[in-house]
């Protein structure tokens, strides 16, 4: 019969839109807005309508998410920031699209080259978010930020300042991936203690 | 499970005494051919040892040995190994070689390629024109002597970096002031632009004014695009018309084109990984599988026996999305509009999420790394993949097939439309669904196997109608293929490292060249690489589906009607990343 298969296919078309209503009667207002909501709507079981109203709700990234990097410090007790990064150009050498520019920094006494950088900036609108950076790092010292709202009128060069965030926040972004870090550096730190000894 | 094809024992050398010889350069294997014997040599590979199947044509510039080389990559679309030749000149214009156009039509654009990018000038090719560059661009970007506008260094990493980096931006640096070059006796002053199109509507004059029944019949040119005339990118084709009939097509391409092979050469091996995400945006998995492969194969390093079954999950996930997209899309060609490409995006949503919780990126993936990935499956996203796989995905897709393909209308638009034969198929070195909806049985998967596909069961979809409808169909077919080699290597995959090699973004490459190939899900994905030893590679080809099916486009669109050339594009299954590099 002609017509048959346009027919089959709205059959389709009305079962989606019949099963947006349902579902919505099943969570009964609990479908929007809600974590939980939002977790369904991008599940196996999704059914019907699966759009997020953004930026009213926000899909939550998943721990692996890299977007821009940032560097870490360690807040010392007088609230000092202990720079991880030794500017050892690893990163800067590691990056594909060549955008993070550092100064080994210098002892001004010696001249002789010090575990600091004296300046550090990536060109935020050429990284491309491959996260080579954080991936080569030996000092851990460089980490891909879940920040993805960074839209601005101007160019984003991002100099030491703008990159700077403490270990606490790392810690609450990647809480995995901090443990694991933090487990290893332990671990080696007794190493060597063990050593000295 | 494929038989192991039968080695090639010829030797071409004693039958072709002069003019073929073997390479014997350390790391390099096939034959190198003189200009002259050229063709006869190509002519007896196809007609007596039935490589009717040139996959890859490119040209590498050894600037040290003053030596232009033209490099071929042949298979036979029976299955089995490829065999690689080469041909030489001397690196002085105009280099001349013979077109092998008159024996692989699908030449035809690579040739073009290699004349824009290097300046190679192929004696009989029918219409050698610059293909990515404008007409009237000085120079050939892809020589190893020709410096971008804002060049910073013969290779990365740059030492402007690091350790006295200070910031400077690109255009402050070096502005075209002290970067540019004119040819001698040029003024810019006294310029004035000549019409870079000549060339290309001269190639369609001969299409002239009819006069039948004393009635005059004008033929119209219609440029389709480059305004994304179907949603697909940047693509520009234009069209000669008979009334609503297609006369003639020329595509015209490179409005994307960013020189991604140069970048290749500049960059460490490392560093060309997230570089391959962009070239298909959509399937970037399968993208750093073929460098991967590639690179591995010339370093002769082993894959980690968990990340080889890793590896064919996101490679076959990665297929199921794009031949989704493409049929949603498709439909959009069509005039549905979005209701199927928003189903089609429901499905590729979930399969994003996947992408995104391993990699840490939906598109960009940048997962791979030689010797394995970059990091293992967590347990969450193993569990998603299961309900994807046994679950949802097998779901979706019987219910794309409820939803179009009885439809009476979708039916009506594709069945019959733009026919390819399989012998054309072959001829214009179609690849991937485009080859195998035209009833040739051929997948690089089971062809010449890479990774490892040997173990799994599955079924090469083919269809024999040749047209529109089974262009469709086929993407069906090998979703569904997906599924059951997905549905293994979910239930196969071992515990284990993800990788072989230490973590390292240095990569020690031994000299010599390799040819990488994967089924990608639009084609044939190939990347031929040459090493020196060096930290970066002296030749960095990507061999894109996308770009080598479009040289059969004026065959399929050639009588059939202008509205049905926007489906037929789309059909094809281009993305210009890929396509323009």
């Amino acid at each position: 019969m002609n017509g048959k298969g346009i027919l089959k296919g709205l059959g389709v078309t009305l079962q989606r839109f019949v099963d947006t209503y349902l579902d919505d009667l099943r969570w009964w207002g609990k479908r929007y807005y809600t974590p939980e909501g939002i977790a369904h709507r991008s599940s196996k079981d999704t059914k019907g309508i699966f759009t997020v109203q953004y930026p009213e709700e926000k899909l939550p990234v998943p721990e692996e998410f890299r977007y821009k990097p940032f560097l870490l410090y360690e807040e010392g007790e007088n609230g000092e920031k202990n720079i991880r990064c030794t500017s050892c150009g690893i990163c800067a050498k590691a990056c594909p699209p060549q955008c993070i520019w550092i100064v080994r920094g210098t002892d001004p006494q010696t001249g002789r080259p010090v575990p600091q950088p004296a300046g550090f900036w990536i060109d935020a609108d050429i990284c491309m978010s491959c996260g080579f950076c954080a991936e080569y790092c030996p000092f851990d010292a460089i980490k891909m930020d879940h920040n993805y709202e960074v839209s601005s009128y101007t160019r984003n060069l991002m100099d030491i300042n703008d990159l700077l965030k403490p270990v606490s926040y790392y810690a609450s972004i990647r809480p995995l991936n901090y443990a694991r870090e933090d487990e290893a550096r332990k671990a080696k730190e007794a190493a060597k203690a063990a050593k000295g000894q | 499970m494929a038989t192991p094809a039968p080695v090639e024992t010829l030797d071409l050398a004693a039958k072709f005494p002069g003019a073929v010889t073997a390479d014997a350069r350390p790391g390099y294997s096939g034959w190198v051919v003189t200009p002259e014997k050229l063709l006869e040599v190509a002519a007896f590979l196809r007609d007596e040892l039935g490589y009717d199947y040139l996959v890859n044509l490119c040209a590498v510039d050894y600037l040290p040995e003053d030596r232009m080389e033209v490099v071929y990559h042949v298979f036979k679309t029976t299955g089995g190994p490829g065999l690689t030749f080469k041909t030489w000149a001397p690196r002085k214009d105009p280099i001349e070689i013979p077109s092998v156009v008159s024996i692989w039509p699908g030449a035809d654009f690579q040739e073009r390629e290699a004349w824009d990018l290097y300046g190679v000038k192929f004696i009989g090719h029918p219409d050698l024109r610059r293909i990515l560059m404008w007409e009237g661009f000085d120079g050939h970007p892809m020589r190893k002597d020709w410096q971008e506008a804002f060049y910073d260094e013969e290779v990365k990493p740059f030492k402007r970096r690091w350790p006295d980096g200070k910031h400077v931006y690109a255009e402050k640096r070096s502005t075209f002031g002290d970067n540019i070059k004119f040819q001698p006796g040029f003024d810019p002053e006294k310029w004035t632009p000549t019409d870079p199109e000549e060339a290309l509507y001269q190639s369609l004059k001969k299409y002239k004014t009819e006069t039948a029944d004393g009635i005059e019949t004008d033929h119209i040119i219609v440029n389709m695009g480059p305004q994304h005339p179907s949603t697909h990118g940047v693509f520009r084709a234009v069209v000669v018309l008979d009334g609503e009939t297609v006369v003639s097509l020329k595509p015209v391409m490179g409005y994307l084109h960013r020189n991604h092979e140069k970048i290749g050469e500049r960059n460490t091996w490392l560093q060309n990984m997230p570089y391959t995400d962009r070239l298909d945006y959509f399937n970037s998995m399968t993208n750093n599988w073929g460098y991967a492969l590639a690179v591995e194969k010339l370093m002769g390093i082993p894959v980690a026996e968990r990340a080889e079954y890793i590896r064919v999950i996101m490679a076959e996930l990665s297929r199921i999305q794009n031949h989704l997209i493409l049929i949603g899309m498709l439909l959009n060609d069509l005039g549905a509009y979005f209701t199927p490409a928003l189903y089609a995006f429901e499905e590729r949503e979930l399969i994003l999420d996947i992408f995104e919780a391993v990699s840490g990126s939906r598109m960009m993936c940048n997962y791979f790394r030689f010797g394995g990935v970059v990091r293992d499956i967590d347990d969450d996203s193993m569990r998603k993949i299961k309900d994807l796989v046994f679950d949802r995905l097998p779901r979706k897709i019987e219910e794309f097939d409820r939803l179009l393909t009885e439809n009476e209308i979708i039916v009506s638009r594709l069945k019959g439309v733009a026919p390819l034969s399989a012998e054309d198929a072959i001829a214009y070195s179609m690849a991937g669904p485009m080859l195998r909806a035209a009833g040739v049985p051929y997948d690089i998967r089971r062809a010449d196997p890479y990774g490892i596909y040997n173990r799994f069961d599955f079924d090469v979809a083919v269809r024999y109608n040749c047209d529109m409808y089974d262009r469709y169909l086929i993407r069906l077919d090998e979703m569904h293929q997906s599924i059951r080699i997905l549905q293994q290597a979910v239930k196969g995959i071992p515990e284990g490292p993800v990788s072989s090699q230490k973590p390292s973004y240095i990569t020690k490459v031994p000299p010599g060249e390799s040819y990488g190939r994967v089924e990608g899900p639009k084609g044939e994905l190939g990347f031929y690489i040459v090493s020196t030893g060096k930290p970066n590679p002296w030749r960095y080809h990507v061999r894109t589906p996308s770009f080598v099916n479009l040289t059969g486009l004026e065959k399929m669109c050639v009588g059939t009607k202008i509205a049905d050339f926007v489906a037929i594009l789309g059909a094809i299954d281009i993305v210009l990343g890929e396509l323009d590099r």
